[in-house]
């Protein structure tokens, strides 16, 4: 049968196709390219880490956990987060482990959002947002961020989309794609219109172990905060553990329950092997995460002079392991020259518009690439500028 | 961290990193890094700069032995006199003291199995405080000062994700 389109439901067929996935159908066509445009870490898996699920698997570990997660890993987390961000959560009501952030995202709106009730999301922002907004009945309302302000979101911006609909917040800090994170200050700044207007927050805290500028703060450990704000964090950044596809969440019982509801019908449990190796990274993972934070802050460095030396414009970034330079000043768009780019120098990096419309006049270079990689993509990126500067 | 131990971090994993390419990821001045280059050079806390090499690869088929060796210290001097006259060899590539059964280990290349025999037997061996040796061929390297031989260096990940 052809045209099978009428069948599919108006949620799904309304989403927009990603400008990731059309800009990585480009790249894969294209050889010898060097590509500052991924969204992982470039380390592998630290050895004990696979080695601690390789025991687990040897030892006949391959069957379903509890639906929250096995007990041992949410009492870790429990540890954890209480040594990350100073707030305590009770393992067995209060942590929900998931397949990655990504899954407690998507069962975090379906089970705060009735329909048409509004999501804020500061943008540029990481993809899932919105798409995951729309797919719950939501609808998501951006909330720009800027250059100048360090892309830190300011409390007059968030003010001034709060409708009678709002009812959940996400902060994305540190954030993909510009780096940018949220002090102590801008969140207690946000407070008083969250209590305010009765906001939920989603706190996506995947990149908070990569701060280079003091220590991450979650809105979470706010005074008033902690029953509002689900925190989520996973394994993918911090431990190099991107395709295990394990995180979780944390925050009030009444909302971690109803989350775990959709999650046991839904996904039932996060693979254990992955839950087996979670908890080896957060007993013994601290060092070897220490080391690898240490390397993207010294290729941070690298890439945010190099970029400016040859001409653009680039916010430091104080988080994350991406730099979001502008590109306008070359005249072209976004995606012009990210196809210029991959074309004539056979660089990738990610259009500014793939993370919202703000992004436009920007493009995402991610840093957790080698040194040499670093300096000739961004030597390569050069050239393409001079070309185009002043035209 | 101090800042010479930094340098030091990042270029014991790769020394040619430059020392313009050094300043900016430590947020330092290049001069200042020529400069502790140079003084850590002149104090031997850089003793030079080496690569690592997979000789098979271009056909070139050596041959490593480690060399355990059990010698009667001297008094005053211990066990230098006798590892200084090990070390002095050129075909010796390491020589180190070691706690346990035996006390100098001692690595040696050669070209093949006969070099590294006649060595130990008319050299080593022969030496006046050398009480005994014990030679280990090494048949097959599988990782050295930190790199793995024959592991593609690929790049595993997806070329574009979000």
């Amino acid at each position: 049968m052809s045209g099978m389109e009428s069948y599919i439901s108006q949620a799904v067929k309304s989403i927009p196709p990603s400008g990731i996935r059309k800009f990585f159908d480009l790249v894969s066509q294209s050889e010898g390219v060097i590509s500052l445009g991924v969204g992982e870490p470039d380390f592998v898996t630290p050895w004990h880490i696979r080695e601690a699920c390789l025991y687990s698997l040897e030892k006949g570990y391959t069957m379903y956990t509890s639906n929250s997660g096995l007990p041992e890993l949410r009492d870790e987390i429990a540890l954890y987060e209480k040594r990350k961000i100073g707030v305590e959560y009770e393992p067995n009501n209060q942590i929900l482990v998931t397949v990655g952030v990504s899954e407690a995202i998507d069962i975090a709106l379906r089970a705060l959002l009735e329909p048409g009730d509004e999501v804020l999301v500061p943008e540029p922002c990481f993809v899932s947002y919105a798409p995951g907004t729309e797919l719950a009945y939501g609808k998501a309302v951006a909330v720009e961020t800027f250059d100048q302000d360090q892309y830190r979101l300011r409390p007059d911006s968030l003010a001034a989309k709060i409708t009678p609909r709002s009812k959940v917040l996400i902060l994305a800090y540190p954030n993909n794609p510009t780096g940018g994170i949220m002090y102590k200050e801008d969140l207690e700044a946000l407070v008083d219109i969250i209590v305010k207007n009765d906001l939920i927050v989603i706190s996506d805290e995947i990149y908070s172990e990569l701060t280079y500028d003091g220590k991450h703060v979650s809105i979470a450990s706010l005074p008033g905060m902690k029953d509002r704000t689900l925190v989520m964090d996973g394994f993918s950044k911090a431990f190099a553990m991107t395709g295990w596809r394990i995180g979780y969440a944390c925050g009030h019982p009444d909302i971690i329950g109803a989350m775990t509801k959709i999650h046991q019908y839904t996904i039932m449990c996060a693979p254990i092997m992955a839950q087996k190796a979670a908890i080896e990274a957060l007993r013994h993972g601290e060092n070897q995460m220490r080391k690898m934070v240490e390397d993207y802050n010294y290729r941070r460095k690298l890439i945010v002079n190099n970029i400016r030396q040859i001409g653009l414009e680039c916010f430091e970034p104080r988080g994350a392991f991406y730099c979001f330079p502008s590109i306008r000043n070359t005249g072209l768009s976004s995606e012009e020259f990210c196809e210029k780019l991959l074309f004539e120098e056979q660089v990738a990096v990610v259009p500014g518009n793939a993370f919202g419309s703000s992004g436009e006049g920007y493009i995402r270079c991610c840093y957790a690439a080698s040194v040499s990689n670093i300096e000739e993509a961004v030597d390569r990126m050069g050239r393409l500028v001079n070309r185009h500067k002043n035209q | 961290m101090d800042l010479k131990r930094r340098i030091l971090e990042l270029i014991e994993r790769d020394a040619r990193l430059s020392a313009k390419t050094l300043a900016t990821m430590l947020e330092e001045d290049e001069g200042k890094i020529e400069e502790l280059l140079s003084k850590m050079e002149k104090d031997k806390t850089i003793l030079g700069y080496g690569t690592v090499i997979n000789w098979e690869n271009i056909g070139c088929d050596g041959i490593t032995a480690m060399i355990d060796v059990k010698v009667i210290p001297e008094r005053e001097v211990g066990f230098n006199n006798i590892a200084e006259r090990i070390y002095r060899f050129p075909e010796v590539r390491c020589v180190y003291l070691m706690s346990g059964t035996y006390d100098l280990s001692v690595v040696v290349e050669g070209t093949n199995m006969k070099d590294v025999a006649r060595f130990v037997s008319h050299k080593l061996s022969t030496l006046e405080h050398v009480q005994s040796t014990v030679t280990h061929f090494v048949l097959k390297r599988y990782k050295q000062d930190h790199f793995i031989f024959e592991e593609p260096k690929e790049d595993k990940r997806l070329v574009v994700s979000p």
